[in-house]
């Protein structure tokens, strides 16, 4: 047994990565994966210490000392299955979690070290845990307590909704999905690359769930295809993780001009519908030498990256706040300026400039500077007058963010939405303004993380099943704390 | 999956599918499309749904064969299975007692168009038809358009069948007539509907265009299939796919529909190279 000194001794392990020069020419992962002796030495960094933040700073309270226990101990199987107590999506949440803003934040060994990066690598071992488990292709399935009788409509399948089936499947309700797309996923599908994120992966999460009876419909559109009130008198509660699908456009001239795109289209042509591989692929993409994206966030990163992977001689960030504001993951924009992203900081478009024929030819750019902070707390960009000038681009991607789907709020008026579009809901359990609808994701809290998405499905599970069961508290005054280690 | 229950042709390069989808066929609204797949490795495309039969739980697509999506979906037969059918998708056609509707249909536009007609004539409109086709072997649907129409009047560039000219020869005509119109519904190729609306306007005549830009998701989620109305931006697959055509940019929605050209005709090459015994009619 290793002595508290000789844990924080050992340096953190690194991650073995693709080379930056090999992998911008493929759309194969980045990060390769822990080795088991790499992932038992960093298990040997974890102190589990009494107190462990790190629980707490998981949005759906994971047991994360106990499963870096077992890796310690070579027990993989049982570090997974710890795991999968409160996480079903672990290889999904090991890639796309910050942790560095979450349970690494508040790791007692980085604050013995003063360094945050210094960290036990929870989010590393949680990968390797999950896909130790896949790649032995023997996952284990939870058993099932005894059928309820309930049934839950769960509306997208993306993280919010497969966390909610999962947890209802778990607790013996019958579970049915309605997703707008012929694939699972949502956000995980269609917006985040596959070198982030293997779509194999996703389609065996949800394969997991289907083998544990949740009952997937894939073209179903909740609005059109059926009403929202249709579900709420044939099923016992329903679940809204429609996800902020609504791109957000600049609304400057040239915005129509061919060859601009959403990020969202952009990244569903190249990322669901293998856009990469056209033509052994049907779903063409305009590829771009020169491709420039705007916008600061972790789509537009995936963005310039995937331009890069299609071909891109020159994949360039334009971005109107200085490195420091952009909100995009830290080793994100660190992957992307190791792939070559070129990053013009303290700039912003006025306008697409086009050809004749109708094509992209360039961007007329103005500089920015930085002002006193607005609402956000980030400082404000003021432009600098007369600073205008023009950069080529044959393929400009719009990724400056995305809104609440309107689709549910729009045929569903009991159903109260804020100014934003996002859908109100109570705090504790996740239940809208229509009795026995809940919600939760992006279309609650606008366009934000994975992570959350699946902290607020944890949060709106809990809840549904206590109104399904009918022990929901109805005066909230009254209602137990939320537990340790859940969103809420 | 959705099964195809029956499928024929019905002139040339263009085919009539009846198609299972139940709860399309229940909750599906004149105006309205959907988005279809047909292989695992396929793209997404809409088409306008010409016709639905809630009873028997089925809907009707008419679909020409233009590329090689619509080409393969060709090759399938009764029985089959389309991978993946979601809708229906847009809003539905404004349906109302507007007086005398002219319906203006241009080649696989009055596939659309017919079921936007039931809708008119039910609500009490005379309905005025105008059919038109570059020549007379590509007139679909004439016999359907004439049973629900007061007068029916067809047009062909070459004059091989009804009046020789264009169909705006034949607004311009019923005008000069003295023909009464309340409402102008045309569907047809971009630039049959730019025409028509131009005519229209000079005319003072209301007009209803269904748009057809390219589409991925066919739920507003990605505003591939924006095209700018009156000034804004609006997405066709949600705002529309109906819109008032003397509001719509119509160079910029033949602009834009030309983007994959070269993707186009590639995929149709390799694709007549894999399949030599494929016939394009």
């Amino acid at each position: 047994m290793l002595k508290p000194k000789e844990r924080l001794a050992i340096s953190p392990q690194p991650m073995p990565e693709q080379d930056p020069a090999e992998r911008r020419k493929n759309v194969q992962e980045v990060p390769l994966g822990y080795t088991p002796e790499l992932a038992m030495k960093e298990a040997n960094r974890c102190l589990g210490c009494k107190k462990a933040p790190c629980i707490a700073g998981c949005p759906v309270g994971v047991d994360i000392p106990a499963f870096i226990a077992m890796i310690e101990q070579g027990d993989f199987k049982g570090a997974i299955a710890k795991i999968k107590e409160t996480n079903l999506l672990p290889a999904v949440c090991g890639r796309v979690c910050p942790q560095e803003e979450q349970c690494q934040l508040v790791c007692t060994v980085a604050k013995s070290h003063k360094d945050r990066n210094k960290s036990v690598q929870i989010g590393k071992l949680e990968r390797f845990a999950a896909d130790f488990e896949r790649k032995s292709g023997q996952i284990e399935l939870p058993v099932l307590p005894q059928k309820t009788g309930r049934r839950a409509a769960v509306v997208g399948a993306g993280p919010a909704g497969l966390t909610v089936a999962g947890d209802l499947i778990k607790l013996g309700h019958e579970v049915t999905v309605f997703e707008a797309f012929h694939k699972p996923g949502g956000v995980l599908g269609y917006g985040i690359p596959e070198f982030r994120l293997p779509k194999e992966i996703v389609y065996t999460e949800a394969d997991t769930l289907e083998r544990l009876g949740v009952e997937f419909r894939y073209n179903s559109v909740v609005g059109k295809s059926v009403e929202l009130s249709e579900l709420v008198s044939q099923y016992d509660s329903v679940f809204v993780g429609t996800g902020a699908g609504l791109p957000n456009f600049m609304r400057i001239p040239g915005e129509n001009l061919l060859g601009v795109y959403s990020a969202n289209e952009y990244l569903t042509r190249a990322n669901l519908m293998r856009a990469y591989e056209f033509p052994n692929a049907d779903t063409p993409i305009i590829r771009g030498k020169t491709v420039i994206t705007v916008g600061g966030g972790n789509v537009a990163m995936d963005s310039a990256r995937t331009a890069l992977r299609m071909g891109a001689d020159r994949s360039i960030i334009v971005y109107r706040r200085s490195e420091a504001e952009m909100p995009a993951r830290i080793e994100e924009v660190h992957h992307a300026k190791q792939e070559g992203v070129d990053f013009h900081l303290l700039q912003t478009p006025v306008r697409i400039l086009g050809s004749d024929k109708g094509w992209v030819s360039s961007l007329e750019i103005q500089r920015m500077e930085l002002g006193p902070p607005d609402q956000s707390g980030r400082r404000r960009p003021v432009p600098v007058e007369g600073s205008n000038f023009t950069m080529p681009a044959d393929v400009v991607i719009i990724a400056i963010g995305n809104s609440p789907n309107p689709l549910i709020p729009q045929s569903t008026p009991d159903v109260q939405v804020n100014r934003w579009g996002c859908i109100v809901v109570n705090e504790r359990t996740g239940q809208t303004s229509m009795k026995g609808v809940f919600a939760g994701g992006d279309i609650v809290l606008g366009a934000a993380t994975v992570i959350l998405a699946m902290g607020e499905g944890r949060r709106a599970a809990k809840a549904m099943h206590a109104y399904m069961m009918g022990t929901l508290w109805e005066n909230l005054e009254q209602a137990p704390p939320a537990p340790q280690g859940t969103a809420g | 999956m959705n099964r195809i229950i029956d499928k024929r042709t019905i002139g040339p390069a263009v085919n009539r599918y009846v198609i299972e989808a139940p709860l399309v066929a229940k909750r599906r609204k004149p105006g309205q499309f959907v988005i279809v797949r047909v292989s695992q490795s396929g793209e997404r495309v809409p088409l306008t749904i010409a016709g639905a039969d809630p009873v028997a739980g089925t809907i009707t697509l008419v679909v020409q064969s233009v590329g090689k999506t619509t080409l393969e979906m060709a090759q399938l037969k009764a029985g089959d299975m389309i991978l993946d059918l979601l809708g229906p998708l847009g809003r539905p056609t404004h349906i109302d007692k507007f007086g005398t509707v002219l319906c203006v249909g241009g080649g696989i536009g009055v596939a659309p168009l017919f079921p936007i007609t039931c809708g008119m004539k039910e609500a009490g409109n005379r309905i005025v038809s105008i059919l038109g086709a570059r020549t007379r072997d590509l007139l679909i649907m004439e016999e359907e358009m004439r049973s629900v129409s007061d007068e029916t009047i067809v047009t062909t560039d070459d004059g091989s069948y009804g009046r020789k000219g264009l169909v705006t020869d034949a607004i311009s005509a019923l005008h000069q007539d003295g023909v009464k119109l309340d409402l102008c519904v045309a569907i047809g190729p971009p630039v049959m509907m730019k025409f028509v609306s131009r005519l229209t306007k000079q005319l003072g005549i209301p007009i209803v265009v269904s748009l057809n830009p390219i589409m991925i998701d066919g739920t507003g989620m990605c505003g591939g299939c924006r095209v700018m109305v009156g000034g804004e931006t609006k997405f066709a697959c949600v705002d529309g796919p109906e819109f008032d055509g003397h509001l719509v940019d119509f160079d910029g929605l033949i602009q834009r529909l030309s983007i994959y050209r070269e993707h186009e005709c590639l995929a149709m090459e390799r694709y007549r190279k894999e399949h030599p015994d494929v016939s394009l009619t």
